[in-house]
């Protein structure tokens, strides 16, 4: 079903009318519950210029950007990299013919997938020391590999599978071998596919990041408590906050649906809803 | 493991906290995600609208920043959970889990709503034109024919999205409710040398929790599958 105009008919003229009556009714309701929430927020003093002035000072807002923002990439991407890295380790693992290689990766791929991020960041924490510096860093930082990793072995598994079949066949056919179906053949394809959920992956691995506020690690939470605690304005730092987080993520599916239509075209995406137990590469709502 | 083991009692209430807030907040989330839903595939352009953009916005804001947003933001603009003061046996629900439970529920919805829409989506074209030919309106179409359907195709992402709540209500630990994340960092702190075995042990308890929503969805989505 595409395009909601198959869901109600050309509309005539008595029912026109009363959309319109919804339109205005519903418009009322949006702008009055909008009005009241900027009411009170004036009425709190949170529009007064010395709350806001912090986020056009051009010192605070490198501040913002290099001890926030970019570490909070930095975290990320470092994140990202290394969950590649382990996802393809263990999703060929996981595809192997051998069963004492298979189910010990199997396990650990759940294991991982299971456990809250958040759990895995304060044990990571505690592990490395939490008095020690730098230490909350990468806390985050393998956290959010060893979950993502898990969830991509998952997708790659599925990315592989999604080449049909006839290609490993054809390969095998002409003679190759193994590793050599897998790297020459199926591999090139099945990155092709999971390229859009690897892009979705890096929108839960930076909006995850701001779960190190929890371990005191770097990055845009901290640079929230930072600047709310210097100038008492906790509720606007926290919109500018959620908003470079936003554009951020925005940016990135952005990304993902143009790589979709670019190298899989809309008709197959690929369906991870049914990976394993289900729970797929898709943005299901972070993994916290 | 044993600080866990001698203190059983702590261990189960913290995942009896993590139970309740993922109940709760599981069926709130199903019930806005609907609504959502209605309203973004609905007639009226305002909904609509508002619709998608309370979707995309809190759907790629991070789920600690929704949850500042009800221990701070909300206050101010009157919205409090003060009111909520209900104890059962040794459980009390009060003013900071009725804020985890709006948090989790508000975040997961717009996740209920895009796991729906593309439930929508695959329901075969001709059924919502055959409802329409025997003269439903918006409404009939959306509850008897299309909303049914569309459950049912939609069952394996919407048991990613519980699973993924499951999940996420550790960040409640964040914002002061004993849940089971912590209650771990609560036993951490005094038994520090059963570090791993501690976390083992509540790995295990999100694991179950998460294995048996899986399962459930695995025999609902065979049982309620469309022929």
């Amino acid at each position: 079903m595409s395009g909601s105009n198959v869901l109600f008919d050309a509309p005539g003229p008595r029912t026109v009318a009363r959309h319109r009556a919804y339109s205005l009714v519903a418009l009322v309701v949006v702008v009055a519950v909008l009005a009241w929430v900027v009411y009170k927020l004036h009425q709190a003093g949170q529009f007064e210029g010395d709350k806001w002035e912090v986020f056009v000072t051009p010192r605070y807002l490198e501040v913002i950007v290099v001890d926030g923002l970019l570490q909070t990439l930095k975290m990320a991407g470092l994140a990202v990299l290394g969950a590649v890295v382990l996802g393809f380790v263990l999703g060929i693992g996981k595809l192997s013919d051998h069963r004492l290689l298979r189910w010990p990766l199997w396990l650990v791929v759940e294991f991982f997938r299971a456990v809250p991020v958040l759990l895995l960041m304060i044990f990571a924490w505690y592990t490395l020391g939490i008095s020690e510096p730098g230490t909350s860093f990468w806390a985050v930082v393998i956290a959010l590999t060893l979950y993502n990793g898990a969830v991509l072995a998952e997708v790659l598994r599925a990315g592989v599978l999604a080449v049909p079949k006839g290609q490993a066949e054809a390969a095998y056919a002409l003679g190759l071998r193994k590793t050599q179906v897998m790297n020459i053949v199926l591999m090139p394809q099945a990155v092709k596919i999971m390229l859009p959920a690897i892009i979705s992956q890096c929108i839960v691995a930076l909006k995850d990041t701001a779960l190190g506020q929890y371990v005191l690690a770097p990055g845009l939470t901290r640079i929230y408590r930072q600047i709310y605690l210097q100038f008492d304005n906790r509720v606007p730092t926290m919109i500018v906050i959620a908003g470079i987080y936003i554009v951020v993520n925005l940016a990135l599916s952005w990304l993902a649906t143009w790589l979709q239509k670019r190298l899989v075209g809309e008709k197959n995406p690929l369906d991870l809803t049914r990976v394993g137990n289900q729970q797929g590469g898709e943005n299901t709502g972070g993994a916290a | 493991m044993n600080a866990v083991l001698d203190d059983l009692d702590a261990y189960l209430q913290a995942f009896g906290y993590t139970l309740a807030l993922f109940v709760i907040s599981g069926l709130l989330s199903l019930v806005l995600g609907t609504v959502l839903v209605a309203m973004r595939v609905g007639p009226v352009a305002v909904l609509r609208a508002a619709a998608t953009t309370y979707v995309t916005t809190v759907r790629n804001t991070p789920l600690v920043i929704v949850f500042a947003f009800f221990a701070f933001f909300a206050p101010i603009i009157n919205i409090r959970f003060t009111w909520l003061d209900v104890h059962i046996g040794r459980f009390d629900f009060t003013e900071l889990f009725g804020a985890a439970v709006a948090s989790l529920s508000l975040y997961t919805c717009t996740f209920v709503c895009e796991a729906l829409r593309a439930g929508v989506n695959a329901v075969p074209l001709g059924q919502a034109e055959a409802a329409r030919a025997i003269g439903l309106p918006f409404g009939g179409v959306m509850t008897n024919v299309v909303l049914p359907q569309a459950f049912r195709a939609a069952l394996p992402p919407l048991a990613s999205v519980q699973i993924a709540l499951i999940k996420n209500t550790s960040v409640a630990a964040v914002f002061g409710v004993a849940e089971a994340v912590a209650q771990m960092r609560t036993f951490t702190n005094s038994f520090a040398s059963q570090r791993l075995g501690i976390f083992i042990a509540f790995a295990i308890g999100y694991i179950v929790l998460v294995e048996v929503v899986s399962f459930a969805a695995a025999r609902a989505e065979r049982r309620w599958r469309i022929a």
